[in-house]
């Protein structure tokens, strides 16, 4: 099984491909993910698509070596949490030399294949993260 | 409200280990009945049944599962359902049961849980566990669990300066308990240089830091206080408090990366209802999946104060003999984590050192004992406590 259907990717591409979350002109939370019920207003929260400029900085980090089906072929790769700039944290993996990683580390988003799905040859793309500045 | 007075009456789990000749039916039905044998009944008595198990569908692909273990138990037509938190099903299973004696439905039930998890390759199982995060935003990154883990780690070490050894002597410390346990998957000590030495899996955390894959079942037998009296029972362990709590599914929605706050919620509900404080908790068994986990769950269960929890392991605290023993029987880490049955092996632990028959395991003494159980990275929480007289 694979980490992601074509359909679920395709629904997802905005968020996935261009860093667009949602932001609640209520209270002006914003959030990514992006949520369709802003949990601070309820029924009175009324949510819009919020672009995210993709900088952040590096909240934790792990590099993963035991991998789960379909990222065997890309260990090591390393995953952090990333507080963006707007504020929301995200997970994402962390492209480049994982030994110049640390926490506090500035990161900007960048474009990259994810994994290819073995059954169907689909590839994926998506948001990684690469240390800023470098 | 005072609740109904609910005892444990029975309580068994088979063998932790790779089950290659054992089916998850073979599995269940054996469980309950070591649990229905250690109850003294034959099973008629039982009039439903709670099963804990998180993913049946992607580990054998049966689902349905309360209807396969009361179909093979026998037992039909009593109700039976499956309850589902990841790695926290079994511990929800315990406490629907329990709610469903309180609530005057039924006055004895069975709540157990089961998992077999080696019959698929290690990769997918992996795949399968990962089936408690989001799907959408960290499966799909190629997050693993030993990955949000060891985020939580590496931010616990930078914020509270815990070390890598305290990490270390949790996994130590807890397979000390298990050698002496025979229903253990890892019935072995493991050294310091062991941890530090073994396979890295997601840096900072290694093989020794994380619980097996595992088949297992357990189940326990529950009874409202007149069941117990009618019954004779002279050896109940009472359930005094049950706790339950919700936090995001995925680890990156949190307010904060080193605290469970689900635990400390769930911890909060059961001793206010139990009207206990952690100093009066005899021993505790917390859910160790990931060393650093047992490190979080000792901090949030209010054992020490926030960021000593490795101070606390290091000093020897959680040791048999210690000031709070803890997963005295070898905890998730020896014993296996067969992760729909975990729970309710917690609870048979706790059982069984309540009851004084723990052997060379025994906590002088306990009467009141904590069991803690997650699913996921944090995002269910489940704290029961119970206690003899
Ligand atoms: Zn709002």
């Amino acid at each position: 099984m694979s980490q992601g259907s074509v359909p679920l990717f395709w629904r997802l591409k905005k968020s996935k491909y261009n860093l667009i979350g949602t932001k609640c002109v209520t209270c002006n939370s914003i959030f990514f993910p992006p949520k369709t019920l802003c949990p601070e207003c309820r029924s009175k929260g009324k949510l819009e698509e919020f672009q995210f400029s993709g900088r952040g900085e590096v909240i934790s980090y792990t590099v993963i070596t035991a991998a789960p089906e379909g990222f065997e072929a890309y260990t090591p790769y390393a995953v952090g949490l990333i507080k963006l700039d707007e504020g929301a944290t995200i997970s994402g993996q962390i492209v480049g030399d994982a030994s110049k990683l640390d926490i506090g580390k500035r990161v900007k988003s960048v474009f990259r294949k994810m994994y290819e799905d073995g059954s169907g040859g689909v590839i994926h793309y998506g948001i990684k993260f690469e240390v800023d500045g470098e | 409200m005072t609740q109904k007075r609910v005892a444990v009456i029975g309580a068994g789990y088979t063998k932790f280990d790779e089950h290659w000749d054992k089916s998850l039916r073979d599995l269940a039905t054996e469980a309950g009945g070591k649990a229905l044998a250690d109850a003294k009944m034959e099973g008629k008595e039982i009039q439903a049944l709670f099963v804990g198990n998180m993913s049946g569908g992607r580990f054998i692909g049966q689902e349905h599962l309360a209807a396969l273990a009361v179909d093979q138990a026998g037992l039909t037509p009593i109700p039976a359902t499956r309850c589902e938190g990841a790695c926290a099903s079994g511990a929800l299973a315990f406490r629907k049961a329990l709610l469903s004696i309180q609530a005057g439905e039924h006055d004895i039930v069975m709540a157990a849980g089961a998992e077999k998890m080696t019959d698929i390759k290690g990769e997918a199982a992996v795949a399968a566990l990962m089936g408690a995060g989001d799907h959408e935003w960290e499966s799909a990154i190629g997050l693993t669990f030993s990955g949000l883990y060891a985020l939580i780690a590496r931010a616990h070490m930078k914020q509270f300066g815990t070390t890598r050894e305290q990490l270390a002597m949790v996994s130590v410390n807890n397979h000390k308990n298990g050698a002496l346990n025979p229903l253990a998957q890892h019935p072995y000590t493991v050294s310091l240089e062991d941890v530090l030495t073994s396979t890295m899996i997601s840096d900072p955390l290694r093989l020794l830091d994380c619980s097996p894959i595992t088949d297992g079942s357990a189940a326990v037998v529950l009874a409202s206080e007149e069941a117990v009296k009618k019954l004779g029972i002279e050896n109940p362990v009472w359930i005094l408090a049950s706790g339950q709590a919700s936090d995001t599914l995925a680890l990156h929605d949190r307010k904060s990366f080193t605290e469970m706050a689900a635990t400390k919620f769930a911890a909060k509900t059961a001793y206010t209802k139990a009207g206990l404080t952690p100093e009066k908790i005899d021993v505790a068994e917390v859910h160790d999946c990931f060393s650093i986990n047992e490190i979080l769950a000792i901090e949030d269960l209010g054992f020490c104060k926030k960021g000593e929890g490795g101070k606390f392991v290091e000093q020897g605290k959680i040791a048999i003999g210690g000031e709070r023993p803890i997963n005295t029987m070898g905890g998730l880490k020896s014993i296996g984590h067969p992760v729909g049955a975990s729970g309710i092996r917690q609870i048979i632990d706790l059982t069984t050192q309540l009851r004084g028959r723990a052997g060379k395991l025994q906590v002088n003494g306990a009467k009141v004992g904590l069991a803690q159980n997650v699913g996921g990275s944090g995002a269910t929480a489940v704290v029961n406590i119970l206690g003899v007289e």
